[in-house]
């Protein structure tokens, strides 16, 4: 097995004559915390369709752990989470419930659900709330309720969709905390976020914009390379919008 | 003179919920008022309140000193959740919202192309609605809730899942609108949002955690903010822990953003130079006005 968590290599897809991504490639080690940013429409949701097996490539291939996503579907389906703050939960259901559902459609057995459910309630912070209906918890529970569903089957890698969106900024900062730990333990994390506070959390960021990758760094060295002229620190807009600027 | 709009003790349950408990605000003529805060916080309701779709438990809301029900042609307003009709043309969608407001033609057209323009929408008159982008399709929609001129704009969420460059689009816009005369009331979720508006309210459960202009706001943070480098972040995490004075951490990029109790900048710095860590002040930002203002009404 390769060293890296996720590959991308020459990876394209056209929808007719339009070339949603093109030629895309990075490598991502374990443990890192890379975000993927673009203006709406840049190729961000192809290209993690893609690296999830839910769309075919055109051209090129994507690995998750060594995993062609093509050849090995299944296998790569349990190698991958998938956490979105806004969409991705039951509401009516009590959290606990949420968990059974994610652990079957994970095809966990009963009782592993229950083990690293409960795993994952105590480091959460969601122990006690089991009961509780989902609709009636806060944003940043929520959140971190749909983080641990993401996490039963133990992921190698997980998608987070704007994980911290509409969450206050204390929760938000636990909720990070909690994905540095996972991230020391080897778990990567793949972010997508339109908030560009929210990318400063990650080790590092790639930037699409008209279905190719334009830019890969840290959120230092382009913050550096991008400042103005006058001296001072761009912010990552700055670099969002010389980048990906129209 | 009446403010455009006014919040006086607004109080609102669903249930079990206190989605409004005494929120409180003006807004003038020309100003732009961002509500900032957490999902929750009540911004929705708020709006819903101002805009005359939902009864109060208490308390009032007006617009230009009349109840928003009486204020309705005065009001413009842009819901979350909004519907253009998806199979017609950016055109004939401002047309059909025109015919709704019972516009005469050329005054239509007058306006449209003005609108068409503001938005930068002009080149793409004949694209049907389904084909836009996320940030050019909620263009079209504030382009419908200002055909009829209002003096008022109310905005929910308007820039959720929108990108940076499309959200300083929609930004510059409506700091116009505001500029010529319009009172403007917006929600988000997003705190680095706040210092674009002309006044900011921070919500937090149903009410205003404070108010005010964004700069004189936030030079009234009442806390230390720093960055931190010149050590691996996780050794300088570890040098802090329990360290009562550190609020609350971030990662920015490769340093540590610390907010700080006030006056504790030295003793922090002192803790953190056996490990050759540097500390250096940095210009608060609204978030860390959130937190520390959090703290202090705990």
């Amino acid at each position: 097995m390769n060293g890296f968590a996720i590959e991308a290599e020459e990876l394209s897809r056209s929808f007719g004559d339009f070339c949603a991504v093109d030629r895309v490639s990075f490598r991502i080690e374990n443990g890192e915390i890379f975000g993927f940013l673009g203006a709406n429409g840049a190729g961000k949701s192809t290209t993690i369709r893609m690296l999830t097996g839910l769309l075919d490539a055109t051209a090129g291939a994507a690995r998750i752990a060594g995993h062609d996503v093509r050849a090995d579907r299944q296998q790569v389906k349990s190698l991958i989470g998938y956490m979105s703050q806004r969409f991705s939960l039951y509401l009516d259901l009590p959290a606990w419930e949420n968990v059974l559902f994610f652990g079957r459609a994970y095809g966990l057995s009963r009782p592993q659900v229950r083990e690293r459910g409960s795993q994952l309630f105590a480091a959460t912070g969601l122990t006690g709330l089991e009961d509780t209906a989902t609709s009636t918890l806060p944003g940043g529970t929520r959140q971190r309720l749909a983080l641990a569903c993401a996490l039963l089957h133990r992921p190698r890698v997980v998608f987070l969709d704007e994980p911290t969106a509409g969450v206050d900024p204390i929760a938000r900062r636990w909720f990070w905390r909690l994905i540095r730990s996972l991230a020391a333990e080897g778990t990567t994390a793949f972010v997508t976020t339109h908030y560009l506070d929210e990318a400063e959390y990650c080790d590092r960021i790639g930037l699409m914009a008209e279905g190719r990758l334009v830019a890969l760094d840290t959120p230092e060295a382009l913050k550096r390379r991008y400042a103005p002229a006058g001296g001072g620190e761009a912010t990552l807009e700055d670099v969002f919008v010389a980048v990906a600027g129209r | 003179m009446n403010p455009a709009v006014a919040a006086r003790g607004m109080a609102r349950r669903f249930g079990a919920v206190q989605a409004l408990s005494g929120l409180t605000f003006e807004v003038a003529e020309g100003s732009l008022f961002g509500m900032v805060g957490p999902d929750g916080a009540g911004k929705t309701t708020a709006i819903r309140a101002l805009a005359g779709l939902i009864d109060l438990d208490e308390g009032e809301a007006r617009v230009l000193g009349r109840p928003p029900s009486e204020a309705r042609e005065s009001i413009g307003l842009l819901p979350q959740q909004y519907s253009l009709y998806r199979d017609l043309t950016v055109g004939e969608n401002l047309r059909f919202f025109a015919r709704l407001y019972l516009l005469p033609r050329e005054v239509h057209a007058r306006r449209a192309r003005r609108l068409l323009e503001a938005t930068g929408l002009a080149p793409f008159e004949d694209r049907r609605a389904e084909a836009l982008s996320g940030g050019m399709y909620k263009k079209l929609a504030l382009a419908c809730a200002l055909l009829h001129e209002p003096r008022v704009l109310l905005l929910d969420e308007p820039t959720s899942g929108v990108d940076p460059l499309s959200r300083r689009e929609l930004w510059t816009l409506l700091r116009e609108f505001a500029r010529g005369g319009m009172a403007v009331v917006l929600s988000t979720p997003y705190m680095d949002e706040a210092e674009r508006c002309t006044h900011v309210g921070l919500m937090h459960e149903g009410r205003l955690l404070l108010s005010g202009e964004p700069r004189a706001l936030l030079a009234d943070v009442r806390a230390d903010v720093c960055e931190v480098d010149g050590a691996p972040r996780p050794q300088i995490e570890n040098a802090l822990a329990g360290v009562a004075e550190v609020w609350s951490s971030a990662p920015a990029g490769s340093r540590l953003r610390l907010l700080l109790a006030p006056g504790a900048a030295a003793q922090v710095a002192a803790t953190l130079r056996p490990i050759g860590a540097a500390l250096r002040p940095v210009a608060p930002r609204f978030e860390d006005l959130f937190i520390a203002r959090l703290r202090e009404a705990a």
